[in-house]
């Protein structure tokens, strides 16, 4: 526990009994402070397994049950885009990592850098997904009454099941083909969500730092932060595979 | 009859000037409070708010079960009573009822912290919990849901035309609240304790709390994610649970139930924390097998997890599933009887006093054995099949729920009203209170086992003739139960003003709790306790009582 104590109270008045300003008055040191902080992160980030974990039950069983519709799903999504986009989240991640070993080493420069590529990353991660989800709606791909099935019963109609070499299918299992779709928009749509609402907090975020923030040793913060932009990066490291990769070769 | 109760002399005793409660003054200085005692207090008048008003469609629904025809309303309307009488017990009363109250105000001091570990995020699960009611209520007032509390699709995602979205957001909201309470009690356990508070030093409450926020954080995000995917359904018109689409309604339930399973053992298990508690203090002994209930508090919550599909078996799931989920369901009995069990050898040759706490504590024993055991007819597939759908699984759940659960927050509130407020609460008529909510629970709900025994089904407004006696009864056991209810209401509110002053132990209970100020400073503790005792240690307190005599003398 010292090191870190003394750390953050030696550039304060010296002597061992004061403490940093930023130290809430319910904890007892800096350093409960902050495991406290990562721990109630890691506990929040559980939860959002659990909430993931629902549609991915759901994955799970419709694609056992409905396989052909899933592989001519997954054959409308762009390989390109797609992993044009991971790279961009991957980077994010690494910029994001950048910046909390900045604010850990109180380089100010550093830190606004850095969290204004991961901004910049991020912001270009929706920017392509509105391409995308773009395209489905011109090929009535989005579930509801506009959903067409014309690409799965009629492959030669559309250029990438045609690309792809899908056979015609039965209308009973290309109708399937929009519980794929369906869950291909929740899930990339939380995932999005969750994208928006980290955009949102890196902005605060930066207008701090801007301004000086996160040199004073207080960065549970950014550190928080880190790890809520790894897990949404982490997610879509599983959506990529399974909605666009997994059925690529049948 | 003898009493354990201790009050300081009353002629020059004084509700200490400086607690949590005059610390600060005005409106905003509770509605910015990052102290949890005072968000307990707001839980406390929201929760009290929703609880009557889910009693009142409790009582319209029995007004109407009256007479065998659908008179007092329709039969639209009566679904509609019905499901908003269930989701406002359960989501706005049950699930927040003793975790939000008491265990926001005791899990800190009780394990010597000065406050949970994010005061914040606990003001900010009050306002979502507000937020979610506020939703609740709009829904009910521009026109209700009817899909009963379960949202069953496709009811709910294609025929109902009632305000399912606005409702289903509504918990959503109210979902996170409960989310945000449990993960604040896990950490806080976890690295809140004060020095030498050990976990097997912790008092059963904390316990009890610490596996019901286990259940709370990994089970509401799935009650969310299904919430959501029937809110989308409804809109955009997505297939997760559509048939005619691919999609499968089971799917529904199996996501729905693995929340709401686990959410019965977030309403229980915060009640039998209390239990321990006001047993333990009653009969002056230290908890039987104390490791026991500690960890059969976490076992209820594991095996919780596992129980879902007992709630599927005439949904069509597959005759081994229904094997294997009824065999786990016997499972839970165990962690349970462990309590029970457990809490009758802490009462042999304990010396028990009668106090109002303990009453209620000895309503929560019988009725919640009672919901226990008729659990087992429901989890055995044969009886389930006759039993599911009838007012006998309205009697079951409203014996755990109402007679254990609801039992359970009276006794709390009554054990912990002089540390909250600093007064007693006046003794004869509460002890009066908890005779009267024991028979007039009995009345309205032990006919109703009979009724679902003789094949009457649930959820209808009118029903035939032949059962309108029992439902007589039923109704007018519900009228005796909400005087009980009003009771503490006047009471407690009455006691406020003219209570006997109660100083810090009028129990002479060994909880941390009990050895500070009541009400307590805004901190808590002036200096952080050192815990050297163990836990239940009723020696170490006379021992300390003596110490204080010969100090002062």
């Amino acid at each position: 526990m010292d090191s870190h104590a003394v750390a953050t109270t030696a550039d304060a008045h010296g002597h061992e009994h004061d403490h940093p300003a930023y130290l809430r008055h319910h904890f007892v040191s800096y350093e409960q402070q902050t495991e406290t902080a990562s721990f109630g992160m890691w506990l929040f980030l559980l939860t959002e397994i659990m909430f993931f974990g629902g549609l991915f039950t759901a994955y799970l069983i419709y694609r056992n049950w409905y396989y052909p519709a899933f592989v001519a799903g997954s054959h409308q999504l762009s390989i390109t885009l797609g992993s044009f986009n991971t790279l961009l989240l991957i980077t994010s991640s690494f910029t994001m990592a950048m910046g909390v070993w900045s604010a850990e080493t109180k380089r100010h420069k550093g830190l606004v850098w850095s969290l204004i590529a991961t901004l910049i990353l991020g912001i270009g991660f929706l920017g392509i997904k509105t391409v995308e989800y773009k395209e489905k709606w011109e090929k009535h791909h989005i579930p509801g009454d506009t959903f067409s099935v014309q690409s799965f019963v009629n492959p030669s109609s559309d250029a990438e099941a045609k690309a792809a070499g899908d056979k015609p299918m039965g209308l009973d299992m290309a109708r399937k083909t929009e519980v794929y779709f369906s869950l291909y928009f929740a899930m990339t749509g939380m995932h999005a969500l969750h994208m928006i609402i980290g955009i949102a907090l890196l902005c605060g975020m930066l207008f701090k730092a801007v301004r000086g923030g996160y040199m004073d040793g207080n960065i549970a913060f950014v550190e928080n932060f880190g790890l809520y932009w790894h897990f949404v990066d982490i997610v879509w490291i599983f959506l990529f595979p399974l909605l666009y990769l997994i059925s690529r070769h049948q | 009859m003898s009493t354990i109760v201790s009050l300081p002399d009353q002629s020059t005793a004084r509700v200490p000037k400086r607690n949590y409660l005059t610390n600060e003054n005005g409106l905003l200085s509770w509605l910015l409070t990052g102290d949890h005692k005072r968000i307990a207090i707001l839980y406390l008048i929201s929760i009290t708010f929703f609880f009557f008003i889910g009693g009142a469609l409790a009582g319209v629904i029995r007004l109407e079960l009256l007479t065998p025809q659908s008179d007092l309303m329709a039969a639209d309307t009566y679904n509609k009573v019905f499901t908003m009488h269930g989701v406002v017990m359960i989501f706005l009363f049950l699930v927040p009822s003793v975790p939000a109250t008491l265990g926001n105000f005791l899990i800190p001091i009780m394990i010597g912290a000065k406050d949970l570990a994010f005061p914040k995020i606990n003001l900010l699960s009050w306002y979502l919990y507000l937020a979610g009611g506020a939703m609740t209520l709009a829904a009910m007032i521009t026109g209700g849901v009817d899909t009963g509390w379960t949202f069953t699709t496709p009811m709910s995602t294609h025929f109902s035309n009632t305000n399912v979205i606005t409702t289903g957001l509504a918990i959503f909201v109210a979902g996170f609240s409960s989310i945000f309470t449990g993960l604040n009690f896990i950490v806080t356990v976890h690295r809140m304790r004060a020095p030498g508070m050990t976990w097997f030093k912790l008092p059963l409450f904390v316990w009890a709390h610490y596996a019901a926020s286990i259940l709370m954080v990994l089970g509401t995000p799935v009650l969310a994610i299904t919430l959501v995917l029937v809110v989308l359904e409804r809109t955009i018109g997505i297939g997760v649970f559509d048939p005619t689409k691919g999609g499968d309604p089971i799917l529904f339930q199996h996501l729905f139930w693995f929340y709401s399973h686990p959410a019965v053992y977030i309403m229980i298990l915060p009640g039998m924390g209390v239990i321990s508690e006001v047993i333990s203090t009653f009969s002056r002994k230290r908890v039987f097998g104390y490791t026991a209930v500690a960890f059969s508090s976490v076992a209820i919550a594991v095996f919780g997890f596992f129980v879902w599909a007992h709630h599927m078996f005439i949904m069509g799931v597959s005759n081994y599933a229904v094997l294997v989920f009824s065999l786990l369901t016997m499972l839970v009995a165990v962690p349970s009887a462990i309590k029970i069990f457990n809490w009758a050898f802490t009462l042999y040759k304990g010396s028990i006093t009668f106090e109002t706490p303990m009453l209620y504590a000895f309503g929560f024993m019988g009725l919640f054995t009672i919901g226990g055991l008729t659990g087992v007819f429901l989890g055995t597939s044969g009886t389930d099949i006759h039993l599911t759908e009838t007012y006998f699984i309205v009697a079951h759940f409203h014996f755990v729920m109402v007679g254990g659960m609801l039992m359970a927050f009276l006794s709390g509130i009554h054990f912990w009203w002089p540390k909250m407020t600093g007064r007693m609460y006046p003794e004869k008529i509460s002890q009066l209170a908890a005779v009267v909510t024991f028979i007039g629970f009995n009345f309205t709900f032990f006919p109703q086992f009979l009724l679902g025994m003789l094949g009457m089904p649930r959820r209808y407004a009118a029903y035939p003739a032949e059962f309108q006696v029992l439902n007589v009864f039923s109704t007018a056991g519900a009228s005796i139960l909400g005087v009980g209810y009003l009771l503490p209401m006047i009471y407690l509110v009455w006691s406020l003003k003219y209570g006997a002053i109660a100083g810090a132990n009028p129990w002479q209970a060994t909880g941390l709790e009990w050895q500070i100020q009541s009400p307590p400073l805004t901190e808590n503790f002036t200096t952080i306790p050192v815990v050297t005792q163990d836990v239940y240690d009723y020696e170490w307190l006379e021992r300390q009582k003596e110490h204080e005599v010969t100090h002062v003398g």
